[in-house]
């Protein structure tokens, strides 16, 4: 009973997962993708080098690049819902994503496209840092961080980092102004193996760990003091989720820029779907966040081919609709 | 997944192309250089081009791999290319990477606005695609095209003041500074460029355009038409104080492209910039008049 929902969300990601895999502006038949898998792993299937580079080089890293930053969105998403009683919380109000944007927008006026590799994601990784440092010392009140001071510290820091950002914009040339654009709607074009090793420690050290917040989460819906009461660590938890959220969040940020809407949408759809309880919500999250976040980013890359469209732009049109049919369907529930 | 990458850097390494024979199914990205693809008579041979190259009309039948800066690996690859060209502007750069990687010849040309880099451009082109006779003939003319042009400015007392006005889908006019292909022409045309403060484009403001003491406005049709014709786009604020001030506009393309019709244009935007003088026309060349 309480492992039907994980497995219908299982097949949902491994769905995406397969159809990523297989589809794309090359035609390669299911049996080819799969022989290609295979040699990757050093069997020999003596597949042609084209079809092997665009199964093991481009769709597969491509693809668990698509499911680890759709996933970690979800699950920050999540749990920062969660921390902060605040149904509009995504990584966003901590200033993260702000943060990892004027990162990467200060490497690309400083010319960091031309550099390519590994300049531009650490650039927005240490803005995404910087962010949820300044964030937590600003919020400190006698060693104390109140939810609300953190809210509006993560808000104060991330207009800030906006308008740090449109300073920037404001002074770049045509070019840098072009890829800063590209950036900031998010892709997963640049997704290499290298890429993937540089983000996959700190995604998955987030990953694993945001899960185990889940029963502080759910005592801290009851309020602060109250979970204080049930022997919750309340600062502990406060600040641990929000450090290792802004970890997880500031990588994935840095390589594939602010895809929308999955940070902030999916929670909602599984908590209209399976109820409020974290200890369901956040690995549901994290899987549903994969799962939009890879079929998301298949579409892209077929719907204009042989160019792509930029994947913030998909998860938005198919979620946002999605969304409202589902709030329409459970509308008499949520008045109630 | 070790084995796998090990696996994948074997594949790159044994994808490692003998380039044989000219190469037959080009990808094309950036406007000037499938100008000159075509120029040279090899547009049968392209498979596809980017979303900025619009001449030769014929060019624009073909597939569109997308914006030059935003170009797809697996889209481009399942077009099964032999070479890729791409201005050094073409982009992501992972992505030309990831295309590399998987064994396509990837050819940048170097990036900028001059006759010289043209020149190079054309015999880049030319020896890539086993050309050069109609390379060194396209070379030719346009130097002795430029030449002529250069000339006819020589003799003429006038050193034109222009603002070239740039509007995207009828946004907010923006005004091209120093380093832009709108400033390189003007240079080309013996015109001076009003607005030198800045590199690139920037928001025009209405006293910025009054104070610049410029005679003509340059724009690009498209951007007229976008805004509604010149009569709406005297209206905006932006140009309150630019009422003695000429707008005439050119194709962008035509215009900005820096490919083989650039002597061309730079022509006509002196003529244009010069109403009351006669500057020679240019001998007619095949490649401005493609279909």
């Amino acid at each position: 009973m309480t492992m039907r929902p994980a497995v219908v969300a299982g097949a949902w990601l491994l769905a995406a997962c397969l159809a990523a895999l297989s589809l794309g502006p090359s035609r390669i038949p299911p049996m080819d993708v799969a022989a290609a898998l295979l040699q990757g792993l050093g069997l020999d299937f003596r597949v042609d080098e084209r079809t092997l580079a665009i199964v093991a080089s481009l769709r597969l890293p491509r693809m668990l690049m698509a499911a680890l930053v759709g996933g970690m969105l979800a699950l920050a998403g999540a749990t920062l819902q969660g921390l902060f009683r605040n149904p509009l919380a995504d990584p966003g109000v901590l200033g993260i994503t702000g943060g990892a944007t004027l990162g990467a927008v200060t490497a690309i006026f400083f010319g960091a496209s031309a550099m390519g590799g590994a300049v531009l994601p650490l650039a927005g990784f240490a803005g995404a840092l910087a962010a949820a440092i300044a964030v937590d010392r600003l919020a400190r009140v006698d060693g104390r961080i109140p939810v609300a001071s953190l809210l509006l510290s993560g808000i104060a820091l991330e207009a800030l980092s906006r308008a740090l950002t449109g300073v920037l914009i404001y002074a770049s040339d045509d070019r840098q102004l072009r890829d800063i654009t590209l950036w900031l709607l998010g892709s997963y074009a640049g997704a290499s193996w290298d890429r993937l090793l540089l983000i996959a420690p700190f995604a998955l050290l987030s990953a694993c760990a945001l899960p185990f917040f889940a029963r502080g989460l759910d005592a801290l819906m009851l309020g602060e003091r109250e979970a204080g009461h049930l022997g919750i660590p309340v600062e502990t938890l406060k600040r641990l989720a929000v450090g290792v959220a802004a970890l997880g969040v500031g990588a994935v940020v840095s390589v594939a820029g602010p895809v929308g809407f999955v940070g902030l949408v999916v929670p909602h759809l599984v908590r209209l779907t399976h109820g409020p309880g974290h200890r369901r919500l956040i690995p549901l999250a994290a899987a549903y966040g994969a799962a939009l976040s890879v079929a998301a980013d298949t579409l892209a890359r077929i719907l204009v081919a042989p160019a792509e469209l930029p994947v913030g732009l998909v998860t938005a049109a198919i979620g946002a609709p999605f969304f409202a049919f589902l709030i329409r369907r459970e509308k008499r529930r949520l008045a109630a | 997944m070790r084995s796998l990458l090990l696996a994948a850097a074997l594949a790159v390494a044994g994808a490692i192309p003998a380039f044989a024979e000219p190469p037959q199914r080009i990808v094309v990205a950036g406007n000037g250089l499938t100008e000159i693809v075509y120029a040279l008579g090899a547009g049968d041979r392209v498979a596809a081009v980017d979303t900025t190259s619009l001449y030769p009309k014929r060019a624009q039948d073909l597939p569109k791999v997308g914006y030059l800066r935003a170009l797809a690996a697996e889209g481009i690859l399942s077009l099964k290319p032999d070479l890729l060209l791409v201005t050094d502007d073409a982009g992501p750069p992972a992505v030309l990477a990831q295309m590399a990687g998987a064994g396509l010849r990837v050819v940048k040309a170097r990036e900028g606005h001059s006759a010289e880099i043209l020149a190079e451009r054309v015999r880049m082109v030319g020896s890539i695609l086993e050309r050069g006779d109609a390379a060194g003939e396209l070379e030719k003319g346009l130097a002795a095209d430029f030449a002529a042009l250069a000339q006819s400015l020589a003799a003429s007392p006038t050193r034109p003041r222009i603002v070239f006005v740039l509007s995207a889908g009828g946004g907010t006019p923006l005004a091209a500074g120093a380093d832009t292909s709108a400033e390189a022409m003007f240079k080309l045309a013996g015109a001076v460029n009003a607005i030198d403060g800045y590199k690139g484009y920037k928001p025009l403001s209405a006293e910025a355009l009054a104070g610049s003491g410029a005679a003509v406005i340059v724009t690009v049709t498209h951007s007229l038409q976008a805004l509604g014709g010149e009569a709406a786009m005297r209206a905006l604020p932006q140009f309150a104080g630019a009422k003695n001030m000429r707008i005439v506009s050119f194709d962008g393309d035509y215009l900005l492209g820096f490919g083989p019709r650039t002597a061309h244009a730079a022509r006509d935007l002196a003529a244009a910039l010069r109403p009351n003088e006669t500057i020679a026309k240019l001998p007619e060349r095949p490649w401005v008049a493609a279909p």
